[in-house]
Order: C-alpha cells, then sequence, then structure tokens
C-alpha cells in the first residue's frame, strides 16, 4: 500500500511501486482528465506537477511520487478559476480537449517560473503535442494570463464577396 | 505480395471491407426494421420536445439535438447555431444533446446521416437542420397565438421572447413548449429559411458551446469511461498486415496480478484482459505470441516505391481521367519542356486519444461506448460481431480525442472490443490499443508519386501539361463498390473537371490527367484532406516551377490561368492581398503562393519562409483564405484554418515507413507532429461568396504544404519533390 497526497487530499493505493502515476492517477484514483497519449513522455497528455515541477506522468513511477505533492488538471482551481484556465476559455482554446489537461499543466507551470514569459521561453517550455493544432491559440492564451494582452489569438480577415 | 490492382485479388481484407461498408448510414436505412416506423410513433417524447431537434424546458433552457460527431471541428456549435438561427431563441439559453444511432433507428431516421466526415458536417445537414428550427418557431408562435387568443400574424419573436405587440402581452417559449410539441408539424416545403446574409447567431464568432469541461478534465472521453466490474483489455495484432497470429502461450501470463486472460482476436490479434489497463499492457508485453507473418513480411519502402515508380510510366493499369487537345504530342514538340517526379508518403492519423471503445455483451443486449465519427457504422460493426440485430444494440459516442478520418468507415475499434467482449458475457470490456498499436494499425494517408510534364509555348504560357498519379487507392482498400470499370477517380481528387466538390481550375489547352491504380498490403482510407492534400502538392508546386522556368511571377502566372474559375481567383486575389504579395519582406525571407479546391471549398495561401545555410527552414507566417460559400462561424472557421497548418505540417515533417512488412514508426519519437515552436504566425481570410456551402475542417490543409515548399523553392532556389524535408536535407525549426 502506497500513500500519494494528489490535490491536497492522502490517496492510498495497493498497486506495484513501478506503476506508471498516470495509471495510478487514473485507475485507482480515478482521476481521468490526466490523459493517456504515448506512454514514453514525448507528447505531455500526461502532465502533472509534481512538487510544483510539469512532470509527464506516464513515464514516472509511482513509488517516486510518494511524499511528494502531487497536483492534478482536477486540483488547479476548485472552480476554473486558475488564470491559464479563465484564459483558455476566453479564447476558446480547445478543439477536441484531449490533450489540453497536459497543455494547461505545462502552462500553469510555465507563469509560476516565468511571470511573463517571451514567446522564446513559450517555444522551449510548450512541447506537448496537439494533433488538432491550437497551438496558436495557446500561446495568447499564456500571453493573456500574464496579463500581457496580444490579441484574441486568431487573426480574421473577412473579405468582400468574391467575384 | 498480396495486392489488389483492379480489385482482381480480392484478400481477407475484403471481408473487413464488406463489414465496413455495410455500416454506413444508407446500408442501415435500407436495413432499417418493418416496425421501427411504429416504433418511432409510439416513443413519447421528452417533455416540451417540439420536435427531433428541438426540447424547450419550463425554464426555456433550449436543447439542440445534434446527430453528427464531435472531434474538435466545431460542428457542434455550428449546427446549433443554424438551428437558434431559425427558432430565434436565446442563444445563451442554449445547450446540445447527442443522440444516439439507436434513438435515430427508432424514429426512422429522423435525424438523417450520423457520418461526420469529408468535411460534410454542417453543408451535408445545414438545410434540414434549418427547416428543423424554423419548424419548431412555427409551432411555438402557433401555440402562443392561441394562448393569447390572437393571429398568428400578430406575433413577433426574439430570443425566445413571443411579443402581441398590440396589447404588449409576451410569453417565452418555455411557457408554450408543451402546447407546441402536441401541435402538427408545418409542411416543410412551406418553410422559408432566413437569408444568410441576414443571419444574427449564425454567421456570428461564437463562443463554442463544449469548452468549459475541456479546461478542468471532466470533458469525459470514450477512454475514461468508469464502470461497475469494467475489465480492461490491451491488444497485439500481427506486426506485419496481413498476417496471422499462429500460437500464444497464455499460461506464461496467467499468474501475473490481474489478468483475467489472453484471447485471440479473430485472425490477426490477441488481447490480454485484466483488472486494468496497465495490468493488461505489461501481460501482454510479456506474452510469448507467434506470428505467421506471411508473405507481406518482404515487403519494405523500396519495394512499395518501385511499384509506384512502375505506375508512372506503364501502359497498363491505368486510365485517362481528363484528356483535353493532346498534350503527349504537344509536349513531345515542345522547345521549352519540364518534366518532374513527386512523391509522398504514407503519413499516419495519430489522434491523442488512442483507438478504444468499452462493449458489454448479454444474451439480448450489445452495447459500445466509443468514440467514433459515425456512431450508426459502429453498431453497425457491434450488431456484425455480437449476432444481436440492430434493434437490440446500442452505441455511446463520447467526445472524440481526434479523428481526422481515422474514426469513420474501419470501425476496427468497435469490432476487436466486441471480439473481446463476447468472451467475457455481461462484462463491460474496455479496450484501449497502446501508442504503438495505434500508429502500427492504422488506415494510413495512401501512398502515391506522382510525373508532371509541362510544356510552355514562346510567351511562356503552359500550353501542355501531364499528370499521372501513381499510387494506393483508397476505394479498392475501404469501398470497391465505388470503382466503376476499374476506374477510380477518387485519387485524382482536386483535379476534378467538373465544378461543386474539387475541380481543377487552370484553363491549359492540353491536359491530359491519368490515374494508375498501385496498390499495396498496408491499409489506407481517409486522412484529413485526402486525397486533395497530395495532389495539391503536385500541382501547385509542378506550376510553380513552370512559373520559374517561364520567368513569371508566380501569382500572375496562376491567376493568367484562373481566369475561367472566378471563385478560384477569388481566393487567389485575396490571399496574395492579406499576404502582401509582391512587396518587401526582410532579408533572406521568401514568400511562396498556392491555390486549390477540395471539400467544397476554394483556398488559396501565401507562406512566409526562410532557410538558413544548414537547411533549417523557418515558417515566419502564412496567410490562408478560404471561400466556403457561407461562413457559420468565422472563429471555429480560423481555429480549423490554424489547425490545418499544423496538421498539414505532417508533410513537411513525416512519413510512414514499411520495412519487413511492418510500420517502423511505432511512437512520437520517430513519427514526430509539429510542435508549437515550428508554428507559423496564422492569419485566416474569409471570402464567403453565400451562394453555395463548402466544407472548412479539411479543404485549407490542401494549400498549407505547397505555399510553404514553394516559399522553400523560392529561397533554395530548388524545388521540393520528395516529402518529407528530410530527404532533400531541411529540417523544420
Amino acid at each position: 500500500m502506497l500513500e500519494l497526497e494528489i490535490n491536497g487530499r492522502t490517496s492510498r493505493v495497493d498497486v506495484e511501486g513501478d506503476t506508471p502515476l498516470l495509471w495510478v492517477l487514473r485507475e485507482q484514483v480515478g482521476l481521468t482528465g490526466t490523459k493517456y497519449g504515448c506512454g514514453i513522455a514525448q507528447c505531455g497528455a500526461c502532465t502533472v506537477h509534481v512538487d510544483g515541477t510539469p512532470t509527464r506522468s506516464c513515464s514516472f513511477p509511482v513509488s517516486a511520487a510518494v511524499g511528494k505533492k502531487i497536483t492534478t488538471i482536477e486540483g488547479l482551481s476548485p472552480d476554473s478559476t486558475n488564470p491559464i484556465q479563465q484564459a483558455w476559455v476566453q479564447l476558446d482554446v480547445p478543439q477536441c480537449g484531449y490533450c489540453q489537461s497536459g497543455q494547461i499543466m505545462a502552462a500553469t507551470a510555465l507563469l509560476k517560473a516565468h511571470p511573463r514569459p517571451t514567446d522564446a521561453q513559450i517555444d522551449e517550455a510548450m512541447s506537448n503535442i496537439c494533433r488538432c493544432g491550437t497551438y496558436q491559440r495557446i500561446r495568447a492564451a499564456i500571453h493573456l494570463a500574464a496579463g500581457d494582452d496580444q490579441g484574441p489569438g486568431s487573426v480574421i480577415h473577412m473579405e468582400g464577396a468574391a467575384k | 505480395m498480396t495486392t489488389r490492382d483492379s480489385l482482381k485479388n480480392p484478400s481477407r481484407r475484403r471481408f473487413v471491407v464488406g463489414t465496413a461498408a455495410a455500416g454506413g448510414g444508407l446500408a442501415l436505412g435500407i436495413g432499417l426494421p418493418l416496425d421501427a416506423a411504429a416504433q418511432a410513433d409510439k416513443l413519447t417524447g421528452a417533455p416540451g420536445e417540439v420536435n427531433a431537434w428541438v426540447v424547450i424546458k419550463p425554464d426555456d433552457t433550449c436543447v439542440i439535438r445534434i446527430a453528427r460527431a464531435e472531434m474538435g471541428q466545431g460542428t457542434h456549435t455550428g449546427l446549433a447555431q443554424l438551428v437558434a438561427e431559425e427558432l430565434e431563441c436565446d442563444w445563451q439559453k442554449v445547450t446540445i444533446e447527442p443522440i444516439t444511432p439507436h434513438a435515430n433507428l427508432a424514429r426512422n431516421r429522423v435525424w438523417k446521416d450520423m457520418s461526420t466526415g469529408g468535411s460534410r458536417g454542417i453543408r451535408g445537414s445545414n438545410d434540414y437542420v434549418r427547416q428543423g428550427g424554423a419548424a419548431a418557431r412555427l409551432m411555438l408562435l402557433q401555440a402562443a397565438a392561441k394562448r393569447l387568443d390572437v393571429g398568428v400574424g400578430e406575433l413577433t419573436v426574439a430570443n425566445g421572447v413571443i411579443t402581441h405587440a398590440a396589447s404588449g402581452r409576451k410569453v417565452t417559449y418555455g411557457e408554450v413548449a408543451a402546447d407546441a410539441a402536441k401541435l402538427t408539424p408545418p409542411d416543410m416545403k412551406s418553410i422559408k429559411l432566413k437569408d444568410p446574409r441576414a443571419w444574427k447567431v449564425a454567421g456570428k464568432p461564437m463562443k463554442r458551446l463544449d469548452t468549459a469541461p475541456k479546461v478542468n478534465g471532466t470533458h469525459m472521453f470514450a477512454i475514461d469511461l468508469k464502470m461497475p466490474g469494467l475489465l480492461n483489455a490491451a491488444i497485439k495484432d500481427c506486426p506485419v498486415f496481413g498476417g496471422k497470429v499462429k500460437s500464444f502461450d497464455a499460461a506464461a501470463i496467467a499468474n501475473r496480478p490481474g489478468v483475467k486472460g489472453a484471447v485471440k482476436v479473430g485472425d490477426t490479434a490477441v488481447a490480454v484482459v485484466a483488472d486494468t489497463w496497465w495490468h493488461a499492457k505489461t501481460a501482454l508485453d510479456a506474452l510469448p505470441i507467434v506470428w505467421d507473418e506471411g508473405e507481406n513480411a518482404k515487403q519494405s519502402s523500396a519495394t512499395i516505391a518501385a511499384r509506384l515508380k512502375d505506375g508512372l510510366t506503364s501502359n497498363e493499369n491505368f486510365f485517362a481521367y481528363r484528356a483535353d487537345g493532346d498534350a503527349g504530342k504537344v509536349i513531345a514538340g515542345a522547345k521549352k519542356k519540364l518534366d518532374a517526379v513527386y512523391s509522398t508518403p504514407f503519413l499516419s492519423h495519430s489522434c491523442m486519444e488512442p483507438m478504444n471503445c468499452t462493449v458489454r455483451i448479454s444474451a439480448n443486449k450489445a452495447e459500445a461506448w466509443t468514440a467514433t465519427q459515425n456512431a450508426e457504422a459502429s453498431m453497425a460493426a457491434l450488431a456484425a460481431v455480437s449476432g444481436l440485430p440492430l434493434e437490440k444494440c446500442e452505441t455511446y459516442n463520447h467526445g472524440l480525442g481526434g479523428g481526422f478520418g481515422r474514426r469513420g468507415g474501419p470501425q476496427d475499434f468497435v469490432r476487436h472490443a466486441a471480439m473481446i467482449a463476447r468472451q467475457f458475457p455481461d462484462t463491460p470490456v474496455k479496450l484501449i490499443w497502446s501508442r504503438e498499436e495505434d500508429q502500427a494499425h492504422d488506415f494510413y494517408r495512401p501512398i502515391s508519386q506522382c510525373r508532371l510534364q509541362g510544356a510552355l509555348d514562346a510567351s511562356g504560357n503552359l500550353e501542355a501539361l501531364h499528370i499521372r498519379v501513381s499510387g494506393q487507392s483508397i476505394n479498392a482498400w475501404m469501398a470497391p463498390h465505388n470503382i466503376k470499370d476499374g476506374k477510380d477517380s477518387r485519387q485524382v481528387q482536386g483535379y476534378y473537371t467538373e465544378a461543386g466538390d474539387a475541380q481543377f481550375g487552370y484553363t491549359v489547352p492540353n491536359l491530359l490527367i491519368e490515374y494508375a491504380m498501385r496498390n499495396t498490403h498496408v491499409p489506407v482510407g481517409p486522412w484529413r484532406g485526402v486525397n486533395t492534400n497530395q495532389n495539391a502538392v503536385y500541382l501547385e508546386c509542378f506550376i510553380e516551377e513552370c512559373a520559374r522556368a517561364a520567368g513569371k511571377d508566380s501569382f500572375e502566372f496562376r491567376r493568367a490561368m484562373l481566369k475561367d474559375h472566378p471563385k478560384h481567383l477569388g481566393v487567389l486575389e485575396a490571399a496574395a492581398k492579406v499576404g502582401d504579395w509582391g512587396k518587401p519582406l526582410p532579408r533572406g525571407r521568401h514568400r511562396g503562393i498556392a491555390q486549390f479546391m477540395g471539400y467544397g471549398s476554394y483556398t488559396a495561401a501565401v507562406a512566409e519562409v526562410s532557410v538558413s545555410p544548414k537547411g533549417e527552414v523557418k515558417v515566419h507566417r502564412m496567410v490562408l483564405a478560404t471561400n466556403c460559400g457561407h461562413a457559420v462561424n468565422p472563429a471555429t472557421i480560423a481555429a480549423q484554418v490554424e489547425g490545418s497548418v499544423a496538421y498539414g505540417f505532417d508533410h513537411l515533417l513525416n512519413e510512414i515507413t514499411i520495412d519487413q512488412g511492418r510500420v517502423q514508426e511505432t511512437n512520437f519519437h520517430l513519427y514526430t507532429p509539429a510542435r508549437l515552436y515550428q508554428l507559423p504566425k496564422v492569419e485566416t481570410v474569409i471570402v464567403p461568396t453565400y451562394d453555395f456551402w463548402g466544407g472548412v475542417g479539411e479543404p485549407t490543409i490542401c494549400v498549407t504544404a505547397p505555399s510553404v515548399l514553394n516559399a522553400i523553392f523560392a529561397a533554395t532556389g530548388k524545388p521540393v519533390r520528395t516529402l518529407p524535408l528530410k530527404h532533400s536535407g531541411l529540417t523544420l525549426v
């Protein structure tokens, strides 16, 4: 039996110590907001915070999480009021939404490290894969959450009727 | 080699294909049980159900029912806007409710086709959903007229509030919905729909209705399903397509934690079922399996390429789709001619949510919970495997974690899950494919090569063009009944003569377009923008070669040839204008331009690129223009345009290669989707002409790669003819 501190609450789980934290969260604890994407720490869909550090939980054994504070998307805020979540809503960032838990966890960690991130810092921190291609709005939403409003994300030109 | 050129050689795959094809909505409609209509009549609608599309609750909440699937493309919000526009309800009170295929079947398919692909979600259902909204409005007004004892003509409605101006009395939709539900629906033919230029809810950049649960982890995907007693399954299919399971040693993993058993899935796959997916997956990895890999194990990318190359020049197994004038003769006699061979690889869909499906089969009921682009096809697949009639089957569709064409026709995820679940009766079993399995058993974007020959006259005009596409056919794999007399025109999508869907826009006096079907053992299927996305690379990059050989401006060269097709020309000019074509650029930056038509819409793009001496390609800015006729939600259109750039970058970055008959790029360390840092600033130009309904999700992907490739050509002076970029010593930074 392992004791984990997840989103401020203690959970006791009966699993093998080498089980990836991702699958413990999803299958034992029932927190399915954290997603499986690749299993090899490439896509970032499984990103959670371990003692505040963005961590790809698919490749992080649960035994290594004992005694640390784990935060998942469900624990980021009680009512979606984290500035990143609010910016995500304001700019309608998600499309299918599957990668967005991981994107949001990566973005919140970035803002903690760099409250006013540059584009270069966003480029470096946001390596999560989004197949729908929401990247442009992700960048704009991070700037928005940082109080550095650079517009709506999408640039739309309505041209008059074609011939 | 197992191939099916000209369909002479029906293989075991035909059965699979047949099952998939039978799952189409049309087939279901024909197979409708005789008593279904009667059953539908017996169904008492939900309280406040004005008609199939609209349910209004006493608190004025307006529930709009949607039949098409939502995979991120925004169709649910767009369709709700169209219904709400005609309904005149309060947009702030709109919620959406998906329907199930069982309900559709029981009500005589009142919601029509549930299939969601080919960018048809909105353009394919705009008329009847708008009529549904309008019919509900008329019924609500009629009920209000009765309630207020006035003539219908004396009433007006806005935001779900009906007003009798003469007396100042008001009633809300919620107050009269129950009465309206009892009225006879109006004759649909009598309904006059609004002029789209007068839209108030549709046509506006409304916010999506499904965002909130996607930022806090509560949006439930099929993979997240929880049920009491749920078992989990992991699957491994023979790595060589067409191979079979010879044997496996279930005893070797029987004592591993949580394992319930190892089972065969059809002839080709093995699954391990366990208490958790992690236990199932790790046990499967440890399971000794012996495969009969078969003849296909001899195939490789090299053997496939050789086969396609043969198709470029062969006099056998090809057909001329279009022959205007005499391109062969003109090219042979031309003083200035060009001849180039392009190639595009297999690509995987790589949906972020791996294929998955939960199935429970009991003696009298079969249920599937999945993520599907065609819930009716899913239900048909479930019926076929469970042996139960459709009336005893049900499929619950969840938000899809990506679709891109993968979750439509094949339904292999449902069939495999059902094959496993029927071995565990009365127990829900959730099958999740590992990423490796998802990558290795896709229905890939078909591989092809293309030889293009052109002749320029003394004035530098393109007087002859010969296009020969050689490659694999989607229809041959998935829908052979669509091939007439061995001629599969689907593979020349984008070069079509007729207007409407994917028309060739250039006027070339001598034009020869041919297709040589060269199939392989690798499964293929639709992939966002297929086949226009490959064919656009061929045509638009070769046109660029011609323009440069003629010494003409890339935009003007195209413009002159598009004069007979004003809509193609219109978007090209819009992209050039917003993309600052011809204006000065910072040192080292270069522009490329491209136009194409696909999925009912006209598109064009301008890309700005720089290329370092080390071959590092940076795309700085892209302007993409689309004329999709009516623009139902400009914000969603922009999201789709931006998304089509990211997905379209697969052209530049990725390929699926084959060695020993199997896929090599089995995870994201080898198949590398575009990351945020690689994306340029994208600008969307919407050029609506309000006289047709075009698609949105796919069309702009066609011009993404060619505009970038043409900008690279401008930068380096060399055309890129073989994709992805790495084959030309280039990387995307």
